[in-house]
């Protein structure tokens, strides 16, 4: 976790845009160790290949066709977007404090569908990853949306970039 | 740029059969281990990116043809479109997978296993293809 703020003050203070996608790709890889703690290997399964590892080669690529300095900023605090912050931060942290103990087993999560899930799905599919089963199966429409959000992505890209291309060759 | 970094190169060759036999691993056995489509396509989706990185955007384009990939990014939501639409004529819900077997087991398996394979196809070509829309972009 100090890892992680030294990580994000560092981002913050750099101005070479070149160490703070270096950076971020550290701050993605500390993420996925957290969440390895935290016992959902799934997640950071996911977080080190795409945060960690694709997100930092695009921001390199789009990188490559920018410059690699920052422009220096107005240089004085801006009174407005810091007040947002703190009161957005202060109200984060107060609802924080309501939340269960992490792993408390009376947490309103683990009564609603979880046990459920958790009983049946050994009996209905017979395997092991209840997180698999639970993205494929029980909540089939949540992935097949997800999978159309990057589909769309691609599609996107592909005519925003890839069409002006052609159109320039 | 050909005789340049030539451990790097080395590296990456004798490192992709690898990786993407890890990506097939976590994409098949998603379902016992850690994984799943979404994963394996993203690591799929890097040892293309890693080779284009390596050996540039224009040998990438050869292993990786435009078309193929554009055709892949379609095949994957269809194939996941598909198995739905196939429970819905067996007489089952949407997306239900129970009737695509014999064995209600059985057919979770197959549904699960054909919708991860969508979910990682789609993933790898538009990595793919968002990599090289903007790699094969020249400064302006």
């Amino acid at each position: 976790m100090s890892f992680l703020a030294v990580t994000a003050i560092g981002i913050l203070r750099m101005r070479n845009l070149f160490v703070v996608i270096m950076l971020s790709g550290i701050y993605s890889l500390l993420t996925a160790a957290l969440f390895v703690t935290l016992d959902a290997v799934d997640v950071a399964f996911t977080e080190a290949a795409v945060g960690g590892g694709i997100a930092t080669m695009l921001m390199l690529g789009t990188l490559a066709l920018t410059v690699d300095t920052e422009k220096a900023g107005p240089g004085r605090i801006q009174i407005l977007p810091l007040a947002t912050v703190v009161v957005t931060g202060a109200c984060l942290i107060y609802a924080t404090l309501d939340m269960p103990a992490f792993g408390d087993p009376a947490a309103p999560a683990h009564h609603h569908v979880a046990p459920r899930y958790i009983a049946e799905t050994p009996i209905a599919m017979g395997i092991p990853n209840i997180v698999t089963g639970i993205l494929a199966s029980y909540r089939g429409y949540d992935t097949m949306g997800e999978l159309a959000v990057i589909f769309t992505a691609g599609v996107g890209v592909m005519l925003l970039l890839a069409a002006k291309r052609r159109g320039k060759d | 740029m050909v005789r340049r970094h030539f451990i790097l190169r080395v590296v990456a060759k004798l490192l992709m059969p690898f990786v993407l036999l890890f990506a097939l691993y976590v994409q098949f056995h998603g379902d016992f281990g850690p994984g799943g489509g979404f994963q394996a396509g993203a690591i799929f989706g890097a040892a293309f990116i890693l080779y284009a990185l390596i050996y540039g955007i224009d040998a990438a384009r050869q292993v990786a043809p435009a078309g193929a990939i554009r055709f892949m990014i379609s095949l994957g939501l269809l194939l996941f479109l598909g198995v739905g639409y196939v429970s819905l004529f067996l007489g089952a819900n949407y997306l239900d997978y129970d009737v695509l077997a014999h064995d209600p087991v059985l057919g979770q398996h197959i549904g699960i296993i054909l919708v991860e394979l969508g979910v990682g196809i789609t993933v790898a070509a538009t990595m793919i293809t968002i990599f090289f829309a903007f790699a094969g972009r020249r400064q302006p």
